[in-house]
């Protein structure tokens, strides 16, 4: 809702001639509200910035968050909500901070009375309804950037790319692997080949909840390019259920070696690489 | 007209590929190399694409041709090198390089052609131990 050009000019004489006031009680509001977790110096500052910005764009004549001359005070709310989402404010904490205005000009209002006050005030509270809307929109945004940042963070975690014997690196998947996550392990997998010039890989999929064509058809192709390289891929980790999933779904591995666990898949790679195991005798029996 | 460097190193010939391939480049590669095996007596073939950002069908049936010439001399090819994003690129081709031996580096390269020669030459022995066998065994 647009506020017309004569209540926007009232709203910042308004705004203008009581900063002090308005600014003090807004604070104060807001204050009560964050219990101490924002000094009222920071929260004073971000506040009386909001308060020019709303005063500047009114003394151009038509406050409307949609147009043109109002782009700095939209960039100081949006900044505003930024920073609190960052913070960890919630979202009710970031919309009173617009809506405690209300009460602040309310007072303001009241005191002044005269003819009209009340028009004004829903007029001009119809505005902050409108800020407190896109403070919402921005701080939804930002929480949403954040989660995306995290599940970029998540991705890199989950794969990590570890080394088990001299030439022998083994990649412990967990989780659904999705073909974005495939291409991550692929990709990861073949250059920590390149880099520690292992010939063996070991890929775990114990902590794969689900094997469908598709993530199978992901390991293949990981298998298949490592093969290209000069190294040799072993799938270890499969699980009972898993072996039926995949007889019952027809999957072919052909001449990929498959071992039920991790200590036999490095059992079977040591063998195939010539390094002997043996049980020290213990000291009993000597 | 560039023309790609052949290598011997011991018993084994080394190719480098450094350049970008064009149809007459790799053609001259597969007669020099083969001159060169005959030449030298070699029997092993290791060509490096560690350079090569680019595999595509023409680059892999080219390595096939070089293997198949190789093997018709008694030579064992082996492809080192490969980088990840050709493996990649060449799995989702659908090009699986069939009848070429890799190796991650070209020590690992050098020691595989090594181990199948000994192979062989374990072989022979016991051949020629079945046909003397006046002969004592050797180690």
């Amino acid at each position: 809702m647009a506020l017309g050009a004569e209540a926007s000019g009232r709203l910042a004489a308004l705004l203008r001639d009581n900063a002090e006031q308005v600014t003090k009680r807004w604070t104060e509001i807001v204050a009560a509200s964050l219990r101490g977790r924002l000094s009222q110096a920071e929260l004073r500052r971000q506040l009386e910035e909001l308060h020019r910005a709303l005063v500047a764009t009114g003394e151009q004549g038509t406050i409307d968050l949609d147009t043109e001359h109002a782009t700095e005070l939209r960039a100081v709310l949006a900044e505003l909500s930024r920073g609190w989402a960052r913070q960890g404010f919630s979202a009710t904490e970031t919309a009173i901070a617009v809506f405690a205005l209300k009460d602040a000009l309310l007072e303001l209002i009241e005191a002044r009375g005269g003819e009209g006050a009340l028009r004004d005030y829903v007029a001009f509270a119809g505005l902050i309804d409108q800020m407190g809307l896109f403070t919402f929109e921005s701080f939804v945004r930002t929480r949403e950037s954040l989660i995306a940042d995290q599940a970029e963070q998540l991705l890199e975690l989950s794969t990590p790319v570890v080394k088990l014997w001299e030439g022998v690196v083994a990649v412990p998947l967990v989780g659904t692997l999705d073909s974005a996550r495939a291409q991550v392990v692929m990709e990861r997998l073949l250059q920590t080949l390149v880099d520690t010039g292992s010939p063996y890989a070991i890929i775990d999929i114990t902590g794969v909840p689900a094997v469908d064509t598709q993530v199978a058809q992901h390991i293949l192709k990981t298998v298949v390019a490592a093969r290209l390289m000069g190294a040799d891929c072993i799938i270890s980790g499969i699980r009972p259920q898993i072996a039926q999933t995949i007889v019952a779904l027809g999957i072919e591995f052909g001449d990929i070696a498959t071992k039920a666990s991790l200590a036999d898949a490095l059992r079977h790679v040591l063998r195939l690489s010539g390094v002997e195991t043996a049980r020290r005798q213990s000291r009993r029996d000597a | 007209m560039e023309r790609v460097p052949i290598l011997k190193i011991g018993d084994i010939l080394l190719v480098s590929i450094q350049v970008d391939m064009s149809d007459q480049t790799a053609l001259q590669l597969q007669e020099d190399l083969a001159e060169r095996i005959v030449a030298t007596g070699s029997h092993g073939v290791i060509i490096d694409i560690t350079a090569l950002d680019i595999v595509d069908s023409f680059v892999g049936r080219m390595l096939s041709t070089i293997a198949s010439i190789s093997k018709v001399l008694d030579a064992e090819t082996v492809v080192v090198g490969m980088r990840p994003a050709v493996a990649i690129t060449l799995v989702e081709l659908g090009l699986s390089l069939n009848g070429i031996r890799t190796a991650l580096n070209v020590e690992r390269g050098m020691e595989l052609i090594a181990a199948a020669r000994s192979d062989e030459f374990e072989e022979d022995d016991q051949l020629d131990d079945a046909a003397d066998a006046e002969t004592t065994a050797s180690p």
